[in-house]
Protein backbone atom coordinates (compact mmCIF):
# COMPACT_ATOMS: atom_id res chain seq x y z
CA UNK A 1 0.00 0.00 0.00
CA UNK A 2 1.57 3.26 -1.10
CA UNK A 3 1.14 6.61 0.55
CA UNK A 4 -1.79 8.83 -0.35
CA UNK A 5 -2.07 12.09 1.53
CA UNK A 6 -5.07 13.23 -0.53
CA UNK A 7 -7.40 11.42 1.89
CA UNK A 8 -6.31 13.68 4.74
CA UNK A 9 -8.27 16.85 3.79
CA UNK A 10 -11.51 14.88 3.91
CA UNK A 11 -10.97 14.42 7.64
CA UNK A 12 -9.88 17.97 8.44
CA UNK A 13 -13.09 18.43 10.44
CA UNK A 14 -12.27 15.59 12.83
CA UNK A 15 -8.65 16.67 13.13
CA UNK A 16 -9.54 20.30 13.84
CA UNK A 17 -12.02 19.23 16.49
CA UNK A 18 -9.28 17.07 18.03
CA UNK A 19 -6.91 20.02 17.90
CA UNK A 20 -9.49 22.10 19.77
CA UNK A 21 -9.67 19.49 22.52
CA UNK A 22 -5.89 19.25 22.68
CA UNK A 23 -5.69 23.01 23.15
CA UNK A 24 -8.49 22.92 25.76
CA UNK A 25 -6.72 20.17 27.73
CA UNK A 26 -3.41 21.99 27.54
CA UNK A 27 -4.98 25.21 28.84
CA UNK A 28 -6.98 23.46 31.57
CA UNK A 29 -4.11 21.29 32.75
CA UNK A 30 -1.71 24.23 32.33
CA UNK A 31 -3.78 26.42 34.66
CA UNK A 32 -4.14 23.59 37.17
CA UNK A 33 -0.39 22.93 37.08
CA UNK A 34 0.35 26.64 37.55
CA UNK A 35 -1.89 27.27 40.55
CA UNK A 36 -1.43 23.75 41.90
CA UNK A 37 2.33 24.29 41.68
CA UNK A 38 2.07 27.43 43.81
CA UNK A 39 -0.14 25.71 46.40
CA UNK A 40 2.13 22.65 46.55
CA UNK A 41 5.20 24.88 46.93
CA UNK A 42 3.66 26.83 49.83
CA UNK A 43 2.59 23.60 51.54
CA UNK A 44 6.02 22.07 51.06
CA UNK A 45 7.76 25.11 52.55
CA UNK A 46 5.37 26.38 55.19
CA UNK A 47 2.85 23.60 55.84
CA UNK A 48 2.51 21.71 59.10
CA UNK A 49 4.42 18.44 58.88
CA UNK A 50 1.16 16.46 59.09
CA UNK A 51 0.20 17.82 55.65
CA UNK A 52 3.74 18.27 54.40
CA UNK A 53 4.74 14.62 54.74
CA UNK A 54 1.96 13.12 52.59
CA UNK A 55 2.60 15.84 50.00
CA UNK A 56 6.29 15.00 49.96
CA UNK A 57 5.39 11.34 49.39
CA UNK A 58 2.94 12.25 46.63
CA UNK A 59 5.49 14.48 44.90
CA UNK A 60 8.09 11.72 45.13
CA UNK A 61 5.64 9.20 43.61
CA UNK A 62 4.65 11.57 40.81
CA UNK A 63 8.23 12.37 39.86
CA UNK A 64 9.42 8.78 39.97
CA UNK A 65 6.74 7.09 37.87
CA UNK A 66 5.56 7.50 34.25
CA UNK A 67 2.70 9.88 33.50
CA UNK A 68 0.85 7.16 31.60
CA UNK A 69 0.76 4.97 34.71
CA UNK A 70 -0.53 7.92 36.75
CA UNK A 71 -3.29 8.56 34.23
CA UNK A 72 -4.44 4.94 34.57
CA UNK A 73 -4.38 5.29 38.36
CA UNK A 74 -6.39 8.51 38.38
CA UNK A 75 -8.92 7.41 35.78
CA UNK A 76 -9.58 3.91 37.13
CA UNK A 77 -8.86 4.83 40.75
CA UNK A 78 -11.55 7.51 40.77
CA UNK A 79 -14.06 5.07 39.28
CA UNK A 80 -13.04 2.55 41.95
CA UNK A 81 -13.85 4.96 44.81
CA UNK A 82 -17.15 5.81 43.16
CA UNK A 83 -16.29 9.06 41.37
CA UNK A 84 -17.13 8.60 37.71
CA UNK A 85 -15.62 11.63 36.01
CA UNK A 86 -15.68 12.22 32.26
CA UNK A 87 -12.39 11.16 30.66
CA UNK A 88 -11.65 14.79 29.76
CA UNK A 89 -11.79 15.94 33.40
CA UNK A 90 -9.76 12.93 34.58
CA UNK A 91 -7.18 13.73 31.89
CA UNK A 92 -6.97 17.39 32.92
CA UNK A 93 -6.57 16.42 36.59
CA UNK A 94 -3.92 13.80 35.83
CA UNK A 95 -1.86 16.00 33.52
CA UNK A 96 -2.36 19.06 35.73
CA UNK A 97 -1.28 17.35 38.95
CA UNK A 98 1.70 15.71 37.27
CA UNK A 99 3.05 19.03 36.06
CA UNK A 100 2.01 20.85 39.26
CA UNK A 101 4.56 18.70 41.08
CA UNK A 102 7.29 19.70 38.63
CA UNK A 103 6.27 23.39 38.80
CA UNK A 104 6.21 23.19 42.59
CA UNK A 105 9.87 22.15 42.66
CA UNK A 106 10.77 25.21 40.57
CA UNK A 107 8.66 27.58 42.65
CA UNK A 108 10.01 26.26 45.96
CA UNK A 109 13.58 27.01 44.91
CA UNK A 110 12.48 30.40 43.65
CA UNK A 111 10.63 31.32 46.87
CA UNK A 112 13.74 30.50 48.88
CA UNK A 113 15.78 32.69 46.53
CA UNK A 114 13.60 35.79 47.09
CA UNK A 115 15.63 38.28 49.11
CA UNK A 116 15.00 37.96 52.85
CA UNK A 117 14.77 41.74 53.08
CA UNK A 118 11.56 41.65 51.06
CA UNK A 119 9.95 39.44 53.67
CA UNK A 120 11.28 41.43 56.60
CA UNK A 121 10.27 44.73 55.01
CA UNK A 122 6.71 43.57 54.41
CA UNK A 123 6.38 42.23 57.95
CA UNK A 124 7.76 45.50 59.36
CA UNK A 125 5.13 47.42 57.38
CA UNK A 126 2.46 45.47 59.24
CA UNK A 127 1.51 42.81 56.68
CA UNK A 128 0.58 39.44 58.11
CA UNK A 129 2.52 36.28 57.21
CA UNK A 130 -0.15 35.23 54.72
CA UNK A 131 -0.32 38.69 53.14
CA UNK A 132 3.46 38.84 52.84
CA UNK A 133 3.54 35.52 51.05
CA UNK A 134 0.58 36.27 48.80
CA UNK A 135 1.39 39.84 47.83
CA UNK A 136 5.16 40.15 48.10
CA UNK A 137 7.05 36.86 48.00
CA UNK A 138 5.02 34.64 45.66
CA UNK A 139 4.56 37.19 42.84
CA UNK A 140 8.32 37.74 42.70
CA UNK A 141 9.09 34.04 42.99
CA UNK A 142 6.65 33.03 40.25
CA UNK A 143 7.84 35.73 37.89
CA UNK A 144 11.40 34.44 38.16
CA UNK A 145 10.43 30.91 37.11
CA UNK A 146 8.21 31.76 34.12
CA UNK A 147 10.85 30.60 31.58
CA UNK A 148 11.39 27.11 33.07
CA UNK A 149 7.65 26.77 33.72
CA UNK A 150 7.19 27.58 30.04
CA UNK A 151 9.31 24.55 29.21
CA UNK A 152 7.00 22.47 31.38
CA UNK A 153 4.01 23.87 29.44
CA UNK A 154 5.60 22.70 26.17
CA UNK A 155 6.17 19.26 27.69
CA UNK A 156 2.55 19.29 28.87
CA UNK A 157 1.28 20.01 25.37
CA UNK A 158 3.15 17.02 23.98
CA UNK A 159 2.19 14.76 26.87
CA UNK A 160 -1.47 15.64 26.34
CA UNK A 161 -1.30 12.98 23.57
CA UNK A 162 -1.25 10.41 26.39
CA UNK A 163 -4.81 11.13 27.48
CA UNK A 164 -5.97 9.49 24.24
CA UNK A 165 -5.39 6.13 25.97
CA UNK A 166 -8.07 6.89 28.57
CA UNK A 167 -10.44 7.88 25.78
CA UNK A 168 -10.26 11.67 25.53
CA UNK A 169 -11.14 12.60 21.94
CA UNK A 170 -8.15 14.89 21.42
CA UNK A 171 -5.87 15.10 18.40
CA UNK A 172 -4.25 11.66 18.76
CA UNK A 173 -7.58 9.90 19.19
CA UNK A 174 -9.05 11.98 16.34
CA UNK A 175 -6.26 10.70 14.10
CA UNK A 176 -7.04 7.15 15.26
CA UNK A 177 -10.71 7.64 14.37
CA UNK A 178 -9.76 8.75 10.89
CA UNK A 179 -7.40 5.77 10.61
CA UNK A 180 -10.09 3.30 11.63
CA UNK A 181 -12.13 4.48 8.64
CA UNK A 182 -9.36 4.81 6.05
CA UNK A 183 -6.69 2.32 7.22
CA UNK A 184 -4.04 4.92 6.55
CA UNK A 185 -2.07 5.26 9.81
CA UNK A 186 1.05 6.79 8.29
CA UNK A 187 -0.76 9.70 6.65
CA UNK A 188 -2.93 10.57 9.63
CA UNK A 189 -0.26 10.25 12.32
CA UNK A 190 1.97 12.49 10.21
CA UNK A 191 -0.94 14.93 9.92
CA UNK A 192 -1.43 14.81 13.70
CA UNK A 193 2.30 15.33 14.24
CA UNK A 194 2.16 18.38 11.97
CA UNK A 195 -0.75 19.78 14.00
CA UNK A 196 1.15 19.29 17.25
CA UNK A 197 4.19 20.92 15.72
CA UNK A 198 2.18 23.98 14.71
CA UNK A 199 0.54 24.33 18.15
CA UNK A 200 3.98 23.91 19.68
CA UNK A 201 5.44 26.70 17.53
CA UNK A 202 2.56 29.03 18.53
CA UNK A 203 3.03 28.18 22.20
CA UNK A 204 6.78 28.78 21.99
CA UNK A 205 6.24 32.15 20.29
CA UNK A 206 3.70 33.12 22.96
CA UNK A 207 6.05 32.13 25.77
CA UNK A 208 8.91 34.11 24.23
CA UNK A 209 6.71 37.21 24.13
CA UNK A 210 5.66 36.68 27.72
CA UNK A 211 9.29 36.34 28.79
CA UNK A 212 10.25 39.53 26.97
CA UNK A 213 7.41 41.43 28.63
CA UNK A 214 8.43 40.19 32.06
CA UNK A 215 12.05 41.07 31.40
CA UNK A 216 10.98 44.57 30.29
CA UNK A 217 8.80 45.16 33.36
CA UNK A 218 11.69 44.50 35.73
CA UNK B 1 -5.35 -2.89 50.34
CA UNK B 2 -5.42 -6.38 48.86
CA UNK B 3 -1.95 -7.66 49.73
CA UNK B 4 -2.82 -11.27 48.86
CA UNK B 5 -3.55 -10.24 45.31
CA UNK B 6 -0.35 -8.20 45.15
CA UNK B 7 1.70 -11.19 46.28
CA UNK B 8 -0.01 -13.34 43.70
CA UNK B 9 0.61 -11.05 40.72
CA UNK B 10 4.03 -9.62 41.58
CA UNK B 11 5.99 -12.24 39.58
CA UNK B 12 4.36 -10.85 36.44
CA UNK B 13 5.54 -7.38 37.41
CA UNK B 14 9.09 -8.58 38.00
CA UNK B 15 9.12 -10.10 34.53
CA UNK B 16 7.71 -6.88 33.10
CA UNK B 17 10.37 -4.87 34.94
CA UNK B 18 13.04 -6.85 33.03
CA UNK B 19 11.42 -5.75 29.79
CA UNK B 20 11.39 -2.14 31.02
CA UNK B 21 15.10 -2.43 31.88
CA UNK B 22 15.88 -3.91 28.45
CA UNK B 23 13.91 -1.14 26.76
CA UNK B 24 15.70 1.48 28.85
CA UNK B 25 19.19 0.15 28.10
CA UNK B 26 18.63 -0.22 24.35
CA UNK B 27 16.87 3.14 24.09
CA UNK B 28 19.68 4.78 26.02
CA UNK B 29 22.41 3.31 23.77
CA UNK B 30 20.54 4.30 20.60
CA UNK B 31 19.85 7.74 22.08
CA UNK B 32 23.52 8.29 22.93
CA UNK B 33 24.52 7.26 19.40
CA UNK B 34 21.95 9.60 17.82
CA UNK B 35 22.84 12.33 20.30
CA UNK B 36 26.57 12.14 19.61
CA UNK B 37 26.08 12.10 15.84
CA UNK B 38 23.51 14.86 16.13
CA UNK B 39 25.78 17.05 18.24
CA UNK B 40 28.69 16.57 15.80
CA UNK B 41 26.39 17.45 12.92
CA UNK B 42 25.06 20.51 14.76
CA UNK B 43 28.68 21.71 15.12
CA UNK B 44 29.70 20.80 11.57
CA UNK B 45 31.43 23.29 9.27
CA UNK B 46 29.02 22.38 6.47
CA UNK B 47 25.79 24.36 6.64
CA UNK B 48 23.51 21.68 5.10
CA UNK B 49 24.61 19.14 7.72
CA UNK B 50 23.90 21.68 10.44
CA UNK B 51 20.43 22.28 8.98
CA UNK B 52 19.62 18.58 8.82
CA UNK B 53 20.62 18.14 12.46
CA UNK B 54 18.65 21.23 13.55
CA UNK B 55 15.58 19.93 11.71
CA UNK B 56 15.97 16.53 13.36
CA UNK B 57 16.09 18.12 16.81
CA UNK B 58 13.20 20.47 16.13
CA UNK B 59 10.87 17.84 14.64
CA UNK B 60 11.50 15.17 17.26
CA UNK B 61 11.31 17.57 20.18
CA UNK B 62 8.34 19.41 18.72
CA UNK B 63 5.96 16.45 18.43
CA UNK B 64 4.77 13.89 20.99
CA UNK B 65 6.91 10.77 21.39
CA UNK B 66 3.71 8.70 21.40
CA UNK B 67 2.88 9.89 17.87
CA UNK B 68 6.41 9.08 16.72
CA UNK B 69 6.00 5.54 18.05
CA UNK B 70 2.65 5.21 16.28
CA UNK B 71 4.06 6.49 12.98
CA UNK B 72 6.83 3.88 13.03
CA UNK B 73 4.76 0.97 14.34
CA UNK B 74 1.42 1.48 12.57
CA UNK B 75 2.60 3.55 9.61
CA UNK B 76 5.88 1.72 9.02
CA UNK B 77 4.37 -1.21 7.10
CA UNK B 78 2.95 1.24 4.53
CA UNK B 79 6.47 2.30 3.59
CA UNK B 80 7.90 -1.22 3.83
CA UNK B 81 9.17 -1.13 7.43
CA UNK B 82 7.78 -4.12 9.30
CA UNK B 83 8.90 -4.17 12.92
CA UNK B 84 7.52 -5.94 15.95
CA UNK B 85 6.26 -3.72 18.74
CA UNK B 86 9.39 -4.04 20.90
CA UNK B 87 11.73 -3.07 18.05
CA UNK B 88 9.49 -0.25 16.83
CA UNK B 89 9.12 1.12 20.36
CA UNK B 90 12.85 0.97 21.07
CA UNK B 91 13.84 2.62 17.80
CA UNK B 92 11.23 5.38 18.02
CA UNK B 93 12.06 6.14 21.67
CA UNK B 94 15.81 6.01 21.03
CA UNK B 95 15.67 8.41 18.10
CA UNK B 96 13.35 10.66 20.12
CA UNK B 97 15.58 10.84 23.21
CA UNK B 98 18.55 11.24 20.83
CA UNK B 99 17.14 14.63 19.82
CA UNK B 100 17.19 15.75 23.46
CA UNK B 101 20.64 14.26 23.99
CA UNK B 102 21.90 16.08 20.89
CA UNK B 103 21.24 19.37 22.65
CA UNK B 104 22.72 18.14 25.94
CA UNK B 105 25.94 16.95 24.28
CA UNK B 106 26.21 20.04 22.11
CA UNK B 107 25.74 22.21 25.18
CA UNK B 108 28.60 20.45 26.97
CA UNK B 109 30.90 20.72 23.95
CA UNK B 110 30.36 24.44 23.43
CA UNK B 111 30.83 25.08 27.14
CA UNK B 112 34.48 23.98 26.86
CA UNK B 113 36.64 27.09 26.83
CA UNK B 114 37.41 28.37 23.33
CA UNK B 115 41.06 28.79 24.20
CA UNK B 116 41.42 25.01 24.46
CA UNK B 117 40.52 24.53 20.79
CA UNK B 118 42.58 27.49 19.66
CA UNK B 119 45.65 26.29 21.56
CA UNK B 120 45.38 22.74 20.18
CA UNK B 121 45.03 24.04 16.64
CA UNK B 122 48.04 26.31 17.14
CA UNK B 123 50.01 23.30 18.35
CA UNK B 124 49.36 21.70 14.97
CA UNK B 125 46.52 19.30 15.80
CA UNK B 126 43.86 18.73 13.17
CA UNK B 127 40.22 19.65 13.82
CA UNK B 128 39.33 16.00 14.39
CA UNK B 129 42.28 15.46 16.71
CA UNK B 130 41.37 18.58 18.68
CA UNK B 131 37.83 17.32 19.09
CA UNK B 132 38.85 13.79 20.04
CA UNK B 133 41.81 14.46 22.29
CA UNK B 134 41.12 17.85 23.84
CA UNK B 135 37.49 18.95 23.64
CA UNK B 136 35.54 15.70 24.08
CA UNK B 137 37.38 14.44 27.20
CA UNK B 138 36.61 17.74 28.92
CA UNK B 139 33.04 17.93 27.63
CA UNK B 140 32.34 14.31 28.63
CA UNK B 141 32.78 15.25 32.27
CA UNK B 142 30.30 18.08 32.02
CA UNK B 143 27.62 16.12 30.21
CA UNK B 144 27.25 13.27 32.74
CA UNK B 145 24.79 15.08 34.99
CA UNK B 146 22.53 16.60 32.28
CA UNK B 147 22.56 13.27 30.40
CA UNK B 148 21.42 11.74 33.69
CA UNK B 149 18.35 13.96 33.50
CA UNK B 150 17.68 12.71 29.94
CA UNK B 151 18.11 9.10 31.05
CA UNK B 152 15.73 9.58 33.97
CA UNK B 153 13.13 10.92 31.51
CA UNK B 154 13.71 8.06 29.07
CA UNK B 155 13.17 5.39 31.73
CA UNK B 156 9.75 6.88 32.49
CA UNK B 157 9.25 7.37 28.76
CA UNK B 158 9.48 3.62 28.12
CA UNK B 159 5.88 3.49 29.44
CA UNK B 160 4.85 4.96 26.07
CA UNK B 161 5.26 1.60 24.37
CA UNK B 162 2.39 0.21 26.47
CA UNK B 163 -0.22 1.42 23.92
CA UNK B 164 1.46 -0.69 21.21
CA UNK B 165 1.26 -3.72 23.55
CA UNK B 166 4.86 -4.24 24.59
CA UNK B 167 4.47 -6.22 27.79
CA UNK B 168 6.43 -3.89 30.09
CA UNK B 169 5.53 -2.46 33.51
CA UNK B 170 2.83 0.02 32.55
CA UNK B 171 1.16 -2.41 30.14
CA UNK B 172 1.17 -5.09 32.84
CA UNK B 173 -0.32 -2.68 35.39
CA UNK B 174 -2.97 -1.64 32.88
CA UNK B 175 -3.87 -5.23 32.09
CA UNK B 176 -4.18 -6.18 35.75
CA UNK B 177 -6.22 -3.07 36.54
CA UNK B 178 -8.59 -4.18 33.81
CA UNK B 179 -8.91 -7.74 35.09
CA UNK B 180 -8.86 -7.17 38.88
CA UNK B 181 -10.30 -3.63 39.29
CA UNK B 182 -7.57 -2.84 41.81
CA UNK B 183 -5.91 0.29 40.38
CA UNK B 184 -4.11 1.36 43.59
CA UNK B 185 -2.47 -1.99 44.22
CA UNK B 186 -1.31 -2.33 40.61
CA UNK B 187 -0.06 1.26 40.54
CA UNK B 188 1.91 0.62 43.71
CA UNK B 189 3.55 -2.54 42.34
CA UNK B 190 4.57 -0.93 39.07
CA UNK B 191 5.46 2.37 40.75
CA UNK B 192 7.81 0.77 43.27
CA UNK B 193 9.63 -1.12 40.50
CA UNK B 194 10.00 2.06 38.40
CA UNK B 195 11.39 3.88 41.41
CA UNK B 196 13.88 1.12 42.13
CA UNK B 197 15.12 1.21 38.51
CA UNK B 198 15.36 5.00 38.55
CA UNK B 199 17.08 5.01 41.95
CA UNK B 200 19.72 2.48 40.91
CA UNK B 201 20.43 4.29 37.64
CA UNK B 202 20.53 7.61 39.47
CA UNK B 203 23.10 6.27 41.95
CA UNK B 204 25.18 4.93 39.05
CA UNK B 205 25.17 8.33 37.36
CA UNK B 206 26.11 10.08 40.62
CA UNK B 207 29.00 7.64 41.05
CA UNK B 208 30.20 8.27 37.48
CA UNK B 209 29.88 12.02 37.98
CA UNK B 210 31.91 11.94 41.19
CA UNK B 211 34.65 9.85 39.62
CA UNK B 212 34.81 12.10 36.60
CA UNK B 213 35.21 15.20 38.76
CA UNK B 214 38.17 13.90 40.81
CA UNK B 215 40.39 13.24 37.77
Amino acid sequence: MGLDFTVVPEYFGILFLGMGWTIAITIGAGLLSFFGGIVFAVIALYGHWVIRLPFRLLAWLFMGTPLLLQLFLIYFGLIEVGIDLPAFIAGVIGLGLHFAVYNSELIQASILAVDKGQYEGARTLGLSRGQTLRRIVIPQAVRAVIPPMGNNMIALLKDSALVSVIGVAELTLAAQQAISRTYRPFEFYIAAAACYYVINLCLEAGLRRLERRIAASR
Amino acid sequence: MDTDLMIRVYPFFIEAAYVTVQLSVLTCLLGLACGTLGAMARLSRLAPIRWIAATYVSLFRGTPALIQIFILYFGGPQIGINLDSFAAGTIALGVNIGAYMTETIRGAIISVDRGQAEASRTLGMSRAQTMRKVILPQAARMMIRPLGVNINALIKGTALVAPISVIELTYTAQRFIGSTYKPFEMFLLAGILYMIIIYVVGQGIKWLDRRAQIV
